[in-house]
C-alpha cells in the first residue's frame, strides 16, 4: 500500500504522534496464541442447547403444532412455541420509530419463508435437541408463494406480510422513497441520447468464519448475562427488553469480540429466544447457528433490481438521470426500509446532474428476510451506476474514465437530495488511477480539482 | 449414552477424559479439556478453523472422533508458544498484520506449521496449497501468505 | 476459442455513518492512580481493529504512548451507549466521542500537573513519552505516573472525561427527498484487468488497482488490512457469491462452503492499493469510514472489464461462467 501524501497536503496537517503510526494491534497476540475469547469460548455447567424447528414451506398457514413427542424425548428440558414469547410480534427498527411490528420470534399461525423459526427445543445435549426437533409435528396448509419482486408488486399477488397489507413498505412518501431534483422530462427532451438499462443482483451471504450465536447465563438475581457476537450491544438489548417484556436493567450483554460481522450480526435473532429459554429453565442456554443456518437462514444482502434511465449529451454531460430501485426485503422488514432509503440518498452517484428522479422501493417476497451487509443500500447501486457509466461512455464514443471526469462532483455542487457537496475527492482518485493503471486521459482532466465549483 | 475413555498428550501434557462415544475431538478439546483455540466454523470439515495437529499430521478436529485419538500427540495453537516465547509463525503473523477478526488464525497457524515442519523452504505455491483448506473472510489471504513465507525465511536464517 | 483480456474502471463514493444520522456513541476515559488510561465503550470489534484505533486516538489526544491505554468495551453494565458497529460509523462516531472524553481527562491532568509544577496549565505540554513538561523549559517536568498519584491521593481530583458524539437525525422531505444522509464521504476509483476464457466462461482477475480516499489513515497497516480484504470481497461478490444462484427461484441454494464459492489463496488478483487523505471536517483527525467502501468498486470494474474482454454485458450478479457463455452464444446467434 502506498500513501500518496502529496494529494490534499494543503488541507492536512501530518506529524501527529500516535495517529498515522502503524502500531501493532493489541488484539493480535491473543489471536495468534488462541487466547482471544469469542462468545462461544466459555462453558457453563448444566448448559442447555437450543435447536430450532423451522418451516419447510415458503408460505403456509399453521393448522396445529404437536410438541408432545419432542417433550418426551430423553434429555429435553423445555419446548417453546409462540405462546411462550411475551411480545412475539416485533420489528428491530422500532427503536428508531420505523414500524410496523411485522415479524415473530416464533411463528404464530403462519410462516412466510422457508426456514422461519417455529418451535425452539432446549435439551441437555445438541444431539438430544436435534433428535427431539425432528419429533415436533407441525401441520401446515401450504399457501401460494411469491418470489419475484415484479410479481409481488402486481395486483392480486399473494400478500406476504399482513402487517403491511401490501407487498411493499409504506413510507411517509408513499410506496417508495422519492427524490425529485430539477425536471427529468425536460432533461430527457434536450438530451442527444437516451439509455435505459436494468440491473439485477441475487442475495449474498456474509459468511463470517464465526457463525451467529449467543450463550446465556442466569445470574440468580433475575438478571441474565448474554455473551453474544452481536454487532450492536444496546440495539440488541433494547429489542430483547421489548420482546421479553423485561426491564433493560435485568439484561446484561457482554461481547465486543466478533469473528467477522460484515453486517450479518445486526439482526436481533438468537438472543431473545435464548434468554427466554434461560429464564424459563433457570439454566444456561447456548444457541449457535450451524453453518447451514448461517448460509440460508441468517439474513443475506438483499437482491436488488435497479433501472437507470439517462439522458446524455454528445459532449459527455449527463443531463438527466432517473433511477428506480427495488430492494428484496424477503418476508420481513428488519433493516430493509432503511436500506432502500439509503439507496435513495446515494443515487445518482458522485456526479453532478441537474435533473434527477429517484424512486426506491422496499418489496416483500416469501424468502429469507434480507438485512444489512457491507455496503448496505449502496453496493448493488454502485454496480448498476458504474456499469451504466461505462455503457454511456461507449454510446457517445468517449473514453470511460474521461466520461467520469466530465460528470464528477466537486465542492459546492448541489446534490439531488439538496445538500452541497463537501470534501469531494473523486477527481483525485481518478487522476491517480489514470497514473497507476496506465490509462491516460486528456491533460485538462489531470488538471481538474475537487476544490473548484463545477461549471 | 455410553461414555468412553480418551487419553492423549495435548501440547506436551497428559490428558484423560470420559466422553460420550461419538464426541468429536473438537468438542473434547473445547468443552471437556478447555482448550478453545480450535474453532467450530462449520462442523463439517469445509472451513479449516478447527485444524489441529495429531502425530504430526494436520487434522480437522470437527471430523475426528476423540476416541480414535488414544495415545496420540496432539498440538494446538494454544500450546505453540514455549515458555511464553512466540513461535516464529506467531511472530510473523503479528508483524505481517495477518490477523483481523482472528477466528481463522489458530487453524491457519496449524496448517502453516505442518507445512514448515515438512518443507522448511516453501515456494509461494507450496504455501497457497497448504492454506487452501482454511477459509478467511477478512484478510484476502495475502498477508497470511506473506507471514508464512517470512516465518520460513526466519527459520532458515536461524538454521544457517 | 481464446483467452481474451479486458480492463474496466469504476469510481464511487460512500457515506460514513448511519444514513440520516441519529446514531450516537458515548465514551468514558479515566486514569488509573498510576497514569494508565482506561477507555470505556460499548462498541464492537468485528476484526476491523476498533479497539486498537480507539487506543491510538485516546493516546494521541491525551499525549501518551498507545501502550498506556487500555480499552474496555462491550459490557452493557459498564459501557455507555453505542449504537453499534455498522454503516462504517465506528471510527467516526466512537473516535469523536473518545477525543472529547480524552480532552476532558487531559485538561484535569494538566491542571494537577500545573499545581505540582507551580505553573499555569496553559504553560504545559505532553512529550508523548509519558511526561508533562513546561513549554520551552522541558527540564521542568513531571511524569504522568506521578501526576496521577497526586491527583488521586493528594489533590482529590479525578482525571477522567466524558464524550458524546451525535449527528442529529435528518428526516427526508416527503415530496422532494431533501435530506442530510451523511456529513462525510469516502471515495474510490478501481481499475480491474481480467482474462476471460470464451470457451469455459471463466474469468480470472489478473490485476486490480484501487485508489481509495479515506480522510486519514489512522494506522496505515490496519487501513491496508481493511482495503486488501475489501478488494478481495468485492471480486468475490462480482464473480462467485450468491445464496440463490437462480434467483428469484430458491432452488440450488448453497448450504456450505463447498457450494458457496469464494476465491481461495490460489485465486488472488495482483492487488495494488493507493491511499489519498482529504481530512473530513468532522472525523476524528479527519478520518472517514473505509470498511464498506473498499469492497464496492471492484464489482462494476470487473463487470466492465469482462465486457471489454469479450463484448458481452452481464448485468446480473454474480457474473458466472454460465451467464457469460449464454451471452456469448446469444451474441453469436444474433
Amino acid at each position: 500500500m502506498e500513501l500518496r501524501k502529496d494529494y490534499f497536503a494543503d488541507v492536512r496537517k501530518d506529524g501527529l504522534h500516535e495517529i498515522g503510526q502503524a502500531r501493532p494491534r493489541l488484539d493480535s497476540p491473543g489471536h495468534v496464541t488462541g487466547k482471544t475469547a469469542y462468545f462461544a469460548d466459555r462453558n457453563f455447567p448444566n448448559m442447555l442447547h437450543l435447536k430450532m424447528v423451522r418451516s419447510p414451506h415458503h408460505h403456509a398457514r399453521i393448522r396445529s403444532i404437536d410438541t408432545s413427542e419432542a417433550e418426551k424425548h430423553p434429555g429435553v428440558v423445555k419446548v417453546l412455541t409462540a405462546k411462550d414469547v411475551p411480545h412475539n410480534v416485533y420489528t428491530i427498527l422500532i427503536l428508531i420509530q420505523v414500524g410496523p411490528e411485522d415479524e415473530t420470534v416464533l411463528a404464530d399461525g403462519k410462516v412466510r419463508w422457508k426456514g422461519e423459526a417455529v418451535v425452539a427445543v432446549l435439551a441437555e445435549t445438541e444431539r438430544a435437541a436435534q433428535e427431539a426437533a425432528t419429533k415436533v409435528k407441525v401441520d401446515y396448509e401450504v399457501l401460494p408463494a411469491v418470489f419475484d419482486m415484479e410479481e409481488a408488486l402486481k395486483p392480486g399477488a399473494p400478500i406476504v406480510n399482513e402487517y403491511h397489507g401490501q407487498n411493499y413498505y409504506l413510507y411517509d412518501s408513499g410506496e417508495c422513497r422519492k427524490v425529485r431534483f430539477g425536471d427529468v422530462e425536460a432533461g430527457f427532451a434536450q438530451a442527444d441520447h437516451i439509455l435505459e438499462q436494468s440491473y439485477q443482483s441475487s442475495p449474498i451471504e456474509h459468511a463470517p468464519t464465526e457463525t451467529t450465536g449467543c450463550v446465556v447465563a442466569p445470574e440468580g438475581n433475575d438478571r441474565f448475562t448474554c455473551y453474544t457476537n452481536t454487532q450492536a450491544m444496546f440495539f440488541t438489548l433494547d429489542n430483547t427488553s421489548i420482546i421479553l417484556q423485561m426491564p433493560g436493567s435485568k439484561l446484561h450483554f457482554v461481547g465486543g469480540t466478533v469473528g467477522g460481522g460484515f453486517g450479518g450480526k445486526v439482526d436481533v435473532i438468537v438472543e431473545p429466544i435464548a434468554i427466554l429459554g434461560a429464564k424459563l429453565t433457570g439454566r444456561p442456554v447456548s444457541f449457535v447457528y450451524s453453518r447451514e443456518e448461517e448460509m440460508q437462514i441468517s439474513s443475506p444482502r438483499a437482491a436488488e433490481k435497479v433501472v437507470i434511465k439517462d439522458g446524455v449529451m454528445k459532449d459527455g454531460r449527463i443531463v438527466a438521470r432517473k433511477v428506480t430501485g427495488y430492494t428484496d426485503a424477503g418476508a420481513y422488514s428488519r433493516h430493509s426500509p432503511y436500506g432502500a432509503q439509503k439507496g435513495a440518498a446515494h443515487y445518482p452517484g458522485p456526479y453532478t446532474i441537474a435533473n434527477v428522479w429517484i424512486d426506491t422501493y422496499c418489496v416483500y417476497t416469501n424468502r429469507t428476510p434480507s438485512s444489512a451487509m457491507r455496503g448496505f443500500g449502496v453496493t448493488i447501486g454502485d454496480f448498476a451506476l458504474e456499469v451504466q457509466m461505462d455503457k454511456l461512455a461507449r454510446l457517445i464514443g468517449m473514453d470511460p474514465l474521461e466520461f467520469r471526469f466530465v460528470n464528477a462532483y466537486r465542492d459546492g455542487d448541489m446534490k439531488a437530495h439538496r445538500q452541497p457537496t463537501e470534501g469531494a475527492a473523486l477527481i483525485e482518485c481518478m487522476q491517480e488511477a489514470s497514473r497507476i493503471a496506465n490509462w491516460p486521459v486528456a491533460e485538462k482532466y489531470m488538471a481538474m480539482s475537487s476544490y473548484e465549483k463545477g461549471a | 449414552m455410553a461414555k468412553v475413555p480418551v487419553q492423549f498428550t495435548l501440547n506436551g501434557s497428559e490428558k484423560a477424559e470420559f466422553v460420550e462415544s461419538g464426541t468429536t475431538l473438537l468438542h473434547a478439546l473445547r468443552d471437556k479439556i478447555g482448550d478453545t483455540s480450535p474453532k467450530g466454523g462449520c462442523h463439517q470439515g469445509t472451513c479449516g478453523a478447527c485444524s489441529v495437529i495429531v502425530d504430526g499430521e494436520l487434522r480437522l478436529s470437527c471430523l475426528t472422533l476423540a476416541e480414535t485419538c488414544n495415545g496420540t500427540d496432539i498440538r494446538t495453537t494454544a500450546g505453540l508458544a514455549e515458555g511464553g516465547v512466540l513461535h516464529p509463525l506467531q511472530r510473523a503473523f503479528l508483524d505481517a498484520f495477518a490477523t483481523q477478526c482472528g477466528f481463522c488464525t489458530p487453524g491457519m497457524i496449524m496448517a502453516a506449521k505442518v507445512l514448515l515442519d515438512r518443507t522448511p523452504d516453501p515456494s509461494r505455491e507450496d504455501v497457497v496449497e497448504a492454506l487452501s483448506g482454511n477459509i478467511c473472510r477478512c484478510t484476502g489471504y495475502e498477508p497470511i501468505i506473506q507471514a508464512v513465507l517470512t516465518a520460513a525465511r526466519a527459520n532458515s536464517q536461524n538454521a544457517a | 476459442m481464446a483467452i481474451r483480456r479486458g480492463r474496466g474502471v469504476a469510481a464511487i463514493n460512500y457515506p460514513t455513518g448511519m444514513n440520516l444520522g441519529g446514531d450516537p456513541t458515548q465514551a468514558l476515559v479515566h486514569s488509573t492512580p498510576t497514569g494508565n488510561f482506561m477507555v470505556t465503550l460499548s462498541s464492537v470489534d468485528l476484526g476491523q481493529g476498533m479497539k486498537q484505533i480507539m487506543a491510538q486516538i485516546c493516546a494521541e489526544t491525551i499525549g501518551v504512548p498507545t501502550d498506556r491505554v487500555v480499552i474496555d468495551t462491550a459490557d452493557t453494565d459498564t459501557g455507555p451507549h453505542c449504537m453499534g458497529t455498522f454503516a462504517s460509523r465506528g471510527t467516526h462516531r466512537a473516535g469523536n466521542a473518545v477525543i472529547q472524553a480524552a480532552k476532558e481527562a487531559r485538561q484535569v491532568m494538566l491542571e494537577v500537573a500545573a499545581e505540582e509544577l507551580e505553573v499555569n496549565a496553559s504553560d504545559l505540554e505532553t512529550d508523548g513519552q509519558g511526561n508533562i513538561q513546561v513549554k520551552g523549559a522541558p527540564q521542568k517536568s513531571i511524569s504522568i505516573f506521578d501526576v496521577a498519584l497526586s491527583a488521586h491521593f493528594k489533590r482529590g481530583r479525578s482525571i477522567s472525561g466524558r464524550g458524546m458524539f451525535l449527528i442529529p437525525r435528518s428526516y427526508p422531505e416527503k415530496e422532494t427527498g431533501a435530506m442530510k444522509p451523511s456529513t462525510c464521504y469516502a471515495h474510490a476509483c478501481t481499475v480491474a484487468e481480467v482474462e476471460v476464457d470464451d470457451e469455459t466462461g471463466e474469468v480470472t482477475v489478473l490485476t486490480v488497482k484501487n485508489v481509495f480516499e479515506i480522510g486519514r489513515a489512522l494506522n496505515p497497516k490496519m487501513v491496508e488490512q481493511q482495503l486488501v480484504g475489501g478488494s478481495w470481497m468485492g471480486i468475490s461478490h462480482a464473480l462467485y457469491e450468491t445464496t440463490e444462484p437462480y434467483y428469484p427461484s430458491r432452488d440450488h441454494g448453497g448450504t456450505d462452503f463447498n457450494q458457496y464459492l469464494m476465491p481461495g489463496p490460489g485465486d488472488l488478483a495482483q492487488t495494488e492499493i493507493i491511499v489519498l487523505e482529504r481530512p473530513s471536517a468532522d472525523g476524528p483527525f479527519g478520518a472517514k469510514g473505509p470498511g464498506e467502501m473498499c469492497a464496492n468498486p471492484q464489482i462494476p470494474a470487473v463487470a466492465n472489464a469482462v465486457f471489454d474482454a469479450v463484448g458481452v454485458r452481464i448485468d446480473t450478479l454474480p457474473i458466472t461462467p454460465e451467464r457469460i457463455l449464454r451471452a456469448l452464444k446469444a451474441q453469436a446467434a444474433g
